[in-house]
């Protein structure tokens, strides 16, 4: 099986500087690690290799630095990594990411399934996964905590909701994101490191996978950083007073005015 | 300090100190606890080819010495001085296969043990049989194509836990010393059997047990060397594996100066932090002192019997003396600097304090280990003389 890993280059949650002018992270002067998602991501992938064979490979698009981190990931089990970078992905929103991801995957090849990890750190989007799958025409499943099965041009999955979980069927080729329940990535190994230390990034240009200027990075960005904060998720209670007769008959009249139910 | 580790040195350390600060400290008070023993953190180790650092290339490991074992020792116990114990006490019983074992014995033993999926034991000590290990009683008597072994050892580390014990019995009651061999024993062999589990002061995460032979049948090939050299293996193996003890010590000092130092600055008494006072800096700063000397003459020990050298008891018992007395010495003061926190149970140096101290007992108490140093050092004049 031919998997596909997606990760991102966050920076290190112990110091964060943001670019005062465009909104965004500067993502030059952190330390940076693998977006922790796309750790369990890349653990999915190995884990499935060892049990179907075939091979992994780790693809991100960011600077140059990221080569190193994606070298470190062949030391848990990855067998190539490529990085996109080129100045013409920079300031790219999940859009003009997905658009190069996608160039990219095409340039690689054949695949069977494309992993990522449920969302990023820094921009908490999620939206890469599903929009990386969209722009190359194949099925996903989000918050995928479980592969209950996969096989040739088929696998099964549970897919994390908000109280419970669903059973998706999908094709392969296909997408998924992952959520950090699916499993506990392993630390890395001596050899593995040994093996990193002499493994080559491939690096490709915007040239190199044949990407439309005028859909990369910013100039590809449908979307602008105005300002960043943590939405607030509230969900309001109403409680309602008086006998339990007076109670039904206020609880019928809301659900009437508000249509979810109807008078026959 | 800058020790000019190799690179691969370094890789094993990092992945060690990974181990040690994201797996082990956050389990180790619960470990001490309830004296449970460390399989899932053997798994890790196994992960990441840790378990077979010291084990050549070709039986699967990554073909390193004395030092890589002990490096690893060391970061293991910064974080729990017993669960490193699960590697160390492998080493310990490993080391007389890699020493005196022939091509089947490596290729059955060593393999297995380098990937993590057996820990090794060595069994030495006998209830009489101490310090003067000259003592002991087990016996293995030829029968046919097998020896038959009878006896009791007591206080093996990785008793029971272990798949792979080398055991020092007598084969020649006659020759007294001379008359000891070294065997490798399966754990499941019949006729081999293990008694209670100590309850010990420290070291709880590890397993001390008896090991009870009772007409216990081990084919003639796992004599490991030939009959008599069981004195001469056990000797050998111990040479090499003080070093391990004292990194051990090394790690323990380490952890409980680091808890120290943390806390002198976080800790504020007459309206600053205590490390602001002299009396405390004082004594932070003999604990790096000691600390510092212990671990380069453990290191520097440590290449010179990676280097080939021949004799090294004396080295090696100084190096076992030297960082096991620090790590003594350096626990107390750590719980001395944190004053009531330290003494209690919730802060992680009182622990420590109870692990240091069976550095300085086992794998030869100290006072042993002077002997062997004054006798070396005797030897040396004489030699001269000649």
């Amino acid at each position: 099986m031919n998997i596909i890993v997606c990760v991102k280059q966050v920076p290190g949650t112990n110091e964060v500087k943001i670019n005062r002018e465009t909104n965004t992270i500067v993502r030059e002067s952190a330390e940076a690690i693998i977006n922790p998602f796309d750790e369990h991501a890349i653990e999915e992938g190995v884990r499935l290799k060892e049990k179907t064979g075939g091979k992994v490979t780790v693809l991100s698009m960011g600077i140059p630095k990221v080569a190193d981190l994606l070298r470190e990931t062949i030391a848990v089990g990855v067998d190539d990594a490529v990085l996109l970078t080129d100045r013409a992905f920079a300031g790219a929103d999940t859009l003009a990411t997905s658009y190069a991801l996608a160039m990219g995957i095409r340039k690689l090849g054949e695949f069977d399934l494309i992993i990522c990890g449920k969302q990023a750190i820094d921009g908490d989007t999620a939206q890469v996964g599903p929009s990386l799958a969209e722009k190359l025409g194949i099925p996903h499943a989000t918050y995928v905590r479980k592969i209950e099965e996969i096989r040739d041009g088929y696998m099964r999955c549970q897919r994390m909701t908000d109280d419970g979980y669903e059973v998706i069927e999908m094709p392969l080729p296909a997408l998924i994101t992952v959520v950090k329940e699916i499993n506990e990535p392993r630390l890395p190994s001596i050899k593995g490191k040994l093996k990193a230390k002499k493994t080559e990034v491939k690096v490709l240009s915007a040239e190199d996978i044949g990407a439309d200027l005028n859909l990369c990075g910013l100039k590809g960005s449908a979307t602008q950083v105005i300002k960043t904060f943590t939405p607030v998720h509230e969900v309001k209670a109403e409680m309602i007073d008086g006998t339990a007769r007076e109670q039904a008959r206020t609880l019928v009249d809301k659900l009437l005015s508000m249509q979810f139910v109807k008078r026959t | 300090m800058n020790y000019f580790l190799t690179e691969e040195q370094e890789m094993i350390k990092e992945l060690a100190s990974r181990i040690a600060d994201e797996k082990i400290a956050p389990i180790a008070a619960e470990y001490d606890r309830e004296g449970k023993f460390p399989h899932e953190i053997v798994e890790f180790l196994a992960q990441s080819d840790l378990c077979g650092v010291y084990i050549e290339e070709k039986y699967g490991g990554l073909g390193g010495g004395v030092f890589e074992m002990a490096l690893v020792v060391e970061e293991l116990s910064r974080a729990c001085g017993g669960i490193a114990l699960a590697f160390a006490g492998t080493g310990l019983g490993t080391y007389p296969i890699i020493l005196y074992g022939n091509e089947e014995q490596k290729q059955k033993y060593l393999p297995d043990i380098a990937a993590g999926k057996k820990l090794a034991a060595f069994a030495l000590t006998e209830a009489d049989a101490g310090s003067d290990a000259a003592g002991i009683r087990t016996t293995a008597v030829l029968d046919g194509d097998h020896y038959i072994l009878n006896g009791t050892k007591q206080w093996i580390t990785n008793g029971g836990e272990a798949e792979v014990y080398t055991v020092i019995a007598c084969t020649d009651k006659e020759k007294g010393a001379r008359g000891f061999s070294a065997f490798i024993v399966d754990r499941d062999t019949p006729g081999f059997t293990f008694g209670k589990k100590e309850d010990k002061m420290g070291i709880r995460a590890s397993s001390t047990r008896e090991l009870i032979f009772n007409d216990c049948r081990i084919p003639r090939e796992n004599l490991l060397g030939r009959e008599g050299m069981g004195f001469i293996v056990a000797m050998k193996t111990l040479d090499r594996t003080r070093p391990g003890v004292a990194a051990q010590a090394l790690g323990i000092a380490t952890g409980a100066f680091n808890a120290a130092l943390k806390y002198s600055r976080e800790r504020y008494q007459f309206g600053q932090p205590i490390s602001s006072f002299q009396a405390v800096q004082h004594m932070l700063a003999d604990m790096a002192i000691q600390i510092e000397a212990a671990r380069a003459l453990v290191y520097q020990t440590c290449r010179y019997i990676d280097s080939g050298a021949k004799n090294f008891s004396k080295e090696s018992a100084m190096a076992k003396v030297m960082a096991s007395d620090t790590a003594m010495k350096v626990t107390i003061d750590a719980i001395q600097i944190m004053g009531g926190y330290g003494y209690m149970r919730e802060y992680p140096v009182e622990k420590m304090m109870r692990d240091a101290k069976i550095t300085q007992i086992y794998e030869g108490t100290n006072q042993i280990q002077r002997n062997v140093i004054a006798l070396e050092l005797v030897k040396e004049l004489s030699s001269k003389r000649k």
